[in-house]
């Protein structure tokens, strides 16, 4: 284990080198996980303060969505 | 008239970029060598610099050239691109792919026809092997260290 | 095209393709890793220090392939005004400069010891910490405007004419004299790197790709919906 972990020497810049990887991806991963999960939740909110006072809120999309379905 | 507009912005892209590829092109040109990290031992001996300007030298540790002097940590070995060798000085610690046949990079100045080195870096080639492969290679005759080592070096050390 | 690529059918299709990016990429770490440490040997001049080529190598790999997708990407939002394409290169940005800026260090960790030195300023590293800062360039542009639409294009446009530092990356280690070595991999007369090193290589590669497509779905859907919140304010300001 010993004789693993000191890559024949090299271990002060192998593990380095695979720990900053890991540490920068997965800081990358759970920071865009999480701002996708506030965002979407702030969308949540919104179209529930906003959708009865405006009938036609469904954003413009869904149409195009639907007139794109009608295509297919 | 959209599809105009799309033309014209696809046309003005795509001016662009070439006019930005021909700049960068003649701008890397006009450097040309000055991008180069080192100079030959040929460019040494053929344009000698002068004794105060620092350079660097890059080649090929010659075979059985190596000689540490006794007592102390200078090394002198030359340094060739199988055209012409110069003779290097150098005191201090060498990295771990140091070795004759190897490829070198080195900073410091040419002192009376020797290059008194205050910086060796070594080069790595292209070639990833375990070592049972290459003890395979050699034993079964395969081995050309020129191919392998030598080969790929010289070629980035020759011109 | 655009049928295809509308953001609300892309928000559902990236919703189901999510869960199995992530499966994809964490049973290719897993195997690469393993191998990486266990079945790949040691390299006859460079010991054990060449593990550091499995993380190393995709990330300079994908920090130049991310680039490439942000400058086609924002190639065909300046062009076809493609409203995915402006939030695909968007999104792209960060994980190229993380990529770029893993390669950069991980390279330097591994120069150490071989070349004996961290750095050196030589065609293929500097125009390496080049690429890094185009990636920054081009975050910090489009933050810089205070309309997003401009911000967009003119970060576009820095992506586009960035794009010419790619060959030159590429290329740097057979047009000059450098320290770093010449291409192993993707060369004419085919790799010379043994095969026990290449496989577990290729998977980190591929590996790192799918990484990217999983933080990419992810960035986009966060942008798609963010765009969506920004209408809703409107409205309501508008409405109230």
């Amino acid at each position: 284990m010993a004789e693993f972990l000191s890559m024949g020497g090299y271990g002060a810049y192998v593990w380095p080198s695979y720990g900053l990887t890991a540490v920068i991806m997965v800081v990358l991963l759970i920071t865009s996980l999480r701002g996708l999960k506030t965002t979407e939740s702030t969308f949540q909110r919104l179209k529930a303060e906003t959708g009865p006072r405006t009938p036609r809120a469904p954003s413009s999309e869904n149409t195009e969505e639907a007139a794109n379905g009608d295509e297919a | 008239m959209a599809m105009k507009r799309k033309h014209k912005r696809l046309t003005f892209v795509l001016v662009a970029m070439a006019l930005v590829g021909a700049a960068t092109g003649l701008v890397l040109f006009a450097l040309g060598d000055g991008v180069s990290l080192f100079k030959s031992p040929t460019d040494l001996v053929t344009a000698p610099p002068s004794e105060s300007q620092s350079i660097r030298l890059g080649g090929l540790v010659e075979e059985e050239s190596l000689r540490r002097e006794t007592g102390s940590a200078t090394v002198r070995f030359r340094v060739t691109d199988l055209e012409n060798a110069v003779e290097v000085v150098y005191d201090g610690l060498l990295p771990d792919l140091f070795r004759e046949g190897q490829g070198i990079v080195t900073t410091g100045k040419m002192v009376a026809g020797t290059f008194v080195a205050e910086e060796v870096l070594a080069k790595h080639d292209e070639n990833y092997m375990p070592p049972e492969a290459v003890d395979a290679l050699k034993k079964s005759g395969q081995w050309q260290p020129d191919d392998a080592e030598g080969g790929n070096h010289a070629e980035g050390f020759t011109k | 095209m655009h049928r295809f690529a509308n953001p609300t059918r892309f928000l559902k299709i990236a919703g189901y393709v999510q869960p199995w990016m992530a499966a994809v990429t964490l049973a290719l770490f897993a195997t690469g890793l393993y191998m990486a440490f266990f079945t790949a040997p040691p390299d006859y001049q460079q010991g054990e220090s060449v593990r550091i080529m499995y993380v190393h190598v995709p990330a300079a790999w994908m920090g130049m392939f991310c680039y490439a997708a942000m400058a086609i990407a924002s190639a065909v939002a300046l062009i076809w005004k493609h409203p995915l394409a402006d939030v695909a290169a968007k999104a792209t940005a960060p994980v190229g400069a993380a990529f770029t800026f893993l390669a950069l260090a991980t390279g330097s960790l591994w120069g150490k010891p071989m070349w004996g030195t961290w750095w050196v300023w030589d065609a293929r590293l500097t125009s390496m910490l080049i690429l890094l800062f185009l990636y920054i360039g081009y975050m910090a542009l489009q933050g810089a405007f205070d309309d997003r639409a401009r911000g967009a294009k003119a970060s576009a446009v820095l992506a586009l004419v960035g794009a010419v530092n790619l060959p030159i990356i590429k290329f740097s280690v057979d047009w000059w004299n450098t320290l770093h070595q010449p291409a192993s991999v993707i060369k004419m007369d085919g790799p010379s790197i043994h095969p026990d090193m290449l496989w577990p290589l290729l998977i980190m590669a591929v590996g790192f790709k799918t990484y990217y497509m999983w933080v990419l779905l992810v960035r986009i859907r966060q942008e798609i919906t963010a765009n969506k919140v920004r209408i809703l304010r409107l409205k309501q300001v508008h409405g109230g």
